[in-house]
């Protein structure tokens, strides 16, 4: 793996496909598509946490000049209490159908209860205001110790215990308890020489995608239903679809128009089956839009967290034992990220003795849809800010702490599995040769601290179809939505077998009626799988392509060869052919060409990162100024440089607001008090300095150009190293998230 | 039926007239009457600035505009900056700057951007986040975005 | 002979191995031996003749999404890792953008 490889295409920058209509605001993202005879929708949401319904009237709604519908949870077909598989892991199609439209109980404030589709959305919204809703109203549940209490107030009568182990059969709000247990903990620990121990505690937030969710559909008098909307899986949205309107998928059109940001919030569907029922009901095209509130209390936020982390080392800074308790608020129904954040938590280290329980527990806030990495940011801002005080505790760099303990192809995972080829140490060693880290700081109130992260990143399937032109181009066909400059990484992967231009591919995302099927935008796959599906399709067009130069050369197939864009002939004749020359003789030859391949590959490779935040804390205010950053990551190999560096970015910056400033805030009711995005506050570019980045190229083996995903783990580092920071600048240690100038003066005696 | 308006106004240098209900926003009008859909919704109460355009000159939230205040006045949208066959220095440098992801604050940026240099052509790193502070970006986290402000301003 | 690793909270059921080898050279015929030797594991492992929805089955190191009739190598190690239940997009399969 260590000879680097010669590439045309991976590495450059062109400009992105989809650019100029998306600077000339021309692209159609899913709120700005129209058609004819459309009406409007509007959605009715529960005032309360939690509340039994009982009774709805929609009857002054429907008597509303303009209103033509109004759809309840009765207009779904009846769910049944059963495990439904969406290609994705089971979901319990009862619960799925409950977060659509509240049948028996509301379980959050903003929770669905009625829509309405009027001749325009004002109207639809006045008639929500004249659908009666009569609720009991019931002792809301909102913090995951609270939730786990034996006497706290249940929200599923139904929900028991499950795990691998014995089911209990007491109602409970702990939806499930999973664990990982390697070596012998007890040992682990009585051999060390230093045990830390602290608790976290992490805030509700949520991926902040600026374009709200909107759908619009529509039943054809033949019974096919189209929906057009933006999604990070058009595939997705018809399989839910199909068991939420148990509807078949043979029936079902999504057509994925631009998509406004997802991270994860734009997976799970809300409005897309009410805008169906609409539709339904009232037999003309509906468009439902979600405004911010809607969008902040009715869509999933990612959960916060209670975590207590227990690490153990020698004198020499050697780790011998750790050992975590993870408990996660899943929302209103189970389904937290825990899984994920408990075979992340201690990732990064190889650790011989570990125990690790996570808990996945409901109570009565959204249910939590998953955030770039779900479940390892939280994990990582206990296990990182422990090793931080090993560290300093036995008096070692931080960095170097790392670099001894850290993970290594065929070291064993605390979840089982051997790790295959990985770059973590890359990232420490990147970090620690960077001037940003070799650079003095020293000020007052100045601090600098370091933290790294894991994520799996994942495979599933992608397919994709190549159509060759006869001017040496080429028009390629996937079902990836483009969030962020797949469309561009993925032609590029092409482009690069076929030994042409980036600019000679012509990327389309297209409906589910129009390419096979192609799994979510999502897991950091997209570049790597549906890239990787790029590559195969195109090397199907080389191999089809070769039999055309050996029709027109007269020889074997065998002996033509394709290099650098060159058919040529080995074995006695002199030819050779250009790929754009040879494009122009298709229809001689035998007609088009068009290469096609499916693909679900196993081997996505872990990414890892590593980064270094300086910080000041204004001990007057409170407030914590990040003043520089530096992200280190391993990408595997980066396509296109500006999307990746744009990934770690972005993903820095998510992790900076989580770390000080973004979190619901509740009141005693239950109620979301900061449902806008002036109270719910992100960082704006005056919080922040540029965003330095370090790719690290330490290639997959299980992609063909090495491709690792980049998208996630970003966000997994910044909260950890931002309190390592804030540690080094005021010697406290923050352990409850968000930092936010209020917790910061609290815990400096101020207030 | 809210009786509506009707308004007389410039946008992109064409005289438009429209009917409109008091009620709507100039974001409504714009994109629901006029089906110009590059200026877009993120929160419909000033906070995002994804809505962006210029009106007689002026920054504003399209959001917080009613459509009948633009009579007589003159707006410039995202659909306007392009000439036929080139783009605007400040789209040509977004697009090479790698200064979107999903793309949805874009029109936005590119408008808030515009209206900086038509008054201060040359400005510096921090006069661009400070004016640029309110249009929000989820994706990019800012730095290649406010790079491109630079590259326009010295472009032009 | 298949590998495979027992998780924690079954190892009740096997005597507290941690992992144990099993012959067989699909996956069926792996958790039928296993059931064989340690009664009561295919239970926790299989929803009927699948593998039970809320598990993940990592062979040598990478989450396969398996069929009971999948072929093993003689020397593959095997895993069954909570596959997180619950949401439509259980968390290993999230977000990236
Ligand atoms: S939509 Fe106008 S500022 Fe957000
Ligand atoms: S590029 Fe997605 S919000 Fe800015």
């Amino acid at each position: 793996m260590s000879e680097k490889k010669e590439y045309k295409v991976i590495g450059t920058r062109p400009i992105r496909h989809d650019g100029v209509d998306k600077v000339t605001g021309r692209a159609i993202y899913g709120a700005d598509f129209q058609i004819t005879g459309l009406l409007h929708g509007r959605v009715l949401r529960s005032p309360h946490a939690h509340a039994r319904i009982v009774s709805i009237d929609t009857s002054r709604a429907e008597a509303h000049p303009g209103v033509k519908g109004v759809v309840t949870a009765q207009d779904l077909p009846a769910a049944e209490d059963k495990m439904a598989d969406l290609g994705e892991g089971p979901v319990n199609l009862k619960y799925l159908c409950d977060n659509i439209l509240a049948s028996d109980k509301a379980l959050y404030k903003g929770h669905a209860i009625a829509a309405v589709a009027a001749t325009n959305p004002h109207i639809a919204e006045e008639a929500c205001e004249l659908i009666d809703v009569e609720y009991e109203v019931l002792p809301p549940v909102l913090e995951v110790r609270q939730a786990m209490e034996p006497d706290a107030p249940i929200l599923h009568e139904h929900l028991t215990t499950s795990s691998l182990g014995d089911t209990e059969d007491k109602p409970t709000n702990i939806a499930s308890h999973l664990q990982h247990k390697k070596g012998d903990i007890e040992k682990g620990f009585a051999d060390a020489e230093v045990v830390i121990e602290r608790d976290f505690v992490t805030g509700t937030v949520h991926q902040g995608y600026i374009e709200p969710h909107n759908a619009t559909a529509h039943y054809n008098q033949d019974g096919q239903l189209t929906v057009w909307c933006s999604t990070q899986g058009a595939f997705t949205v018809r399989e839910q679809l199909a068991e939420i309107l148990q509807y078949p998928v043979s029936k079902i059109k999504v057509v994925p128009l631009e998509i406004g940001g997802g991270f994860g919030g734009k997976i799970n569907v809300y409005i897309k089956p009410v805008a169906a029922l609409l539709a339904k009901k009232t037999g003309k095209p509906v468009k439902v839009l979600m405004n911010r509130a809607d969008v902040f209390e009715g869509t999933g936020p990612t959960p916060a967290s209670y975590i207590t982390i227990k690490i153990g080392a020698k004198k020499d800074g050697k780790i011998t034992a750790a050992q975590t308790s993870l408990a996660f608020e899943a929302g209103a129904y189970p389904g937290s990220p825990v899984g994920a954040g408990a075979m992340c938590v201690f990732a990064p280290y190889n650790i011989e003795n570990v125990l690790i329980d996570g808990y996945d527990v409901v109570l009565n806030k959204p249910k939590s849809a998953p955030y770039r990495a779900p479940g390892a940011t939280n994990a990582a801002f206990g296990t990182e800010t422990v090793v931080d005080e090993l560290a300093e505790t036995l008096n070692i760099d931080p960095l170097e702490i790392r670099l001894m303990n850290g993970a290594k192809e065929g070291d064993r995972r605390p979840d089982g599995p051997v790790y295959p080829r990985i770059g973590f140490i890359e990232t420490l060693e990147a970090a620690k040769e960077h001037p940003h880290y070799t650079s003095s700081n020293g000020k007052k109130y100045h601090g600098r601290g370091i933290a790294s992260g894991f994520w799996f990143n994942i495979g599933l399937e992608s397919s994709v179809t190549i159509n060759v032109n006869p001017d040496g181009t080429v028009n390629l066909v996937e079902g990836s939505t483009d969030i962020g400059g797949t469309r561009a990484s993925i032609a590029m992967q092409a482009a690069e077998v076929l030994g042409i231009p980036a600019e000679s591919v012509n990327p389309a995302v297209v409906d589910t009626n129009s390419i096979g099927y192609t799994a979510v935008t999502g897991g950091s796959r997209t570049t790597y799988a549906t890239g990787y599906a790029a590559y195969e399709a195109a090397q199907d067009v080389v191999k089809q392509m070769k039999v055309r130069a050996a029709k027109l050369w007269e020889v074997d197939e065998d002996n033509v060869q394709f290099a650098d864009g060159e058919f040529s002939s080995i074995n006695g004749k002199e030819e050779q052919m250009s790929f754009r020359d040879l494009s122009g003789k298709l229809s001689q030859t035998g007609g088009p060409v068009v290469g096609r391949a499916t693909m679900d590959p196993a081997g996505a490779g872990g990414a890892f990162a590593t980064h270094v935040v300086d910080v000041e804390v204004d001990v007057e205010t409170g407030k914590v100024e990040i003043l520089r950053y530096t992200a280190t990551q391993d990408a595997g190999k980066a396509i296109h440089p500006s999307y990746v560096e744009g990934q770690i970015q972005g993903g820095v910056v998510q992790g900076i607001g989580w770390a000080l400033n973004e979190e619901y805030i509740y009141n005693d009711e239950g109620e979301m008090t900061n449902a806008s995005f002036l109270d719910y506050r992100m960082p704006t570019c005056l919080d922040l300095p540029m965003i330095d980045t370090v790719i690290v190229e330490v290639p997959n083996p299980g992609h063909p150009y090495g491709v690792r995903g980049v998208g996630e783990v970003p966000i997994v580092p910044p909260p950890a190293a931002i309190a390592n920071a804030i540690y080094d600048a005021i010697g406290i240690r923050m352990t409850e998230l968000p930092m936010s100038p209020d917790r910061l003066l609290k815990a400096l005696g101020k207030i | 039926m809210v009786r509506k308006s009707h308004i007389q106004t410039t946008i992109n240098d064409e005289a438009v007239e429209f009917l409109c209900e008091p009620r709507q926003s100039l974001l409504e009008v714009l994109r629901d009457e006029l089906h110009l859909t590059g200026a877009k919704e993120g929160c419909n109460n000033g906070n995002c600035g994804a809505c962006s355009v210029i009106l007689d000159g002026r920054l504003v939230n399209s959001c917080l505009v009613l459509g009948v205040e633009t009579e007589g006045k003159s707006v410039e949208t995202i659909e306007g900056l392009a000439e036929p066959d080139k783009l605007h220095p400040i789209q040509d440098a977004f697009l090479e700057n790698a200064a979107l992801q999903c793309g949805i604050c874009t029109p936005g940026f590119i408008m808030s951007a515009k209206a900086l240099l038509d008054n201060n052509p040359n400005p510096t790193e921090h006069e661009i986040r400070y004016w640029l502070a309110g249009n929000l970006c989820r994706c990019t986290g800012y730095d290649k975005i406010v790079r491109a402000v630079l590259d326009a301003a010295a472009a032009t | 002979m298949p590998t495979i690793a027992i998780p924690s909270l079954i190892r009740n059921l096997t005597d507290g191995e941690e992992s144990v080898t099993v012959e067989g050279t699909t996956i069926r015929e792996v958790i039928n031996n296993l059931e064989n030797q340690y009664p009561g594991t295919k239970a926790k492992l299989c929803d009927g003749d699948r593998i039970h929805p809320s598990i993940g089955v990592y062979i040598n190191g990478v989450l396969t999404r398996v069929a009971m009739h999948d072929r093993l190598d003689a020397d593959a190690e095997l895993h069954f890792l909570p596959a997180i239940s619950g949401g439509v997009s259980s968390d290993l399969y999230p977000d990236e953008l």
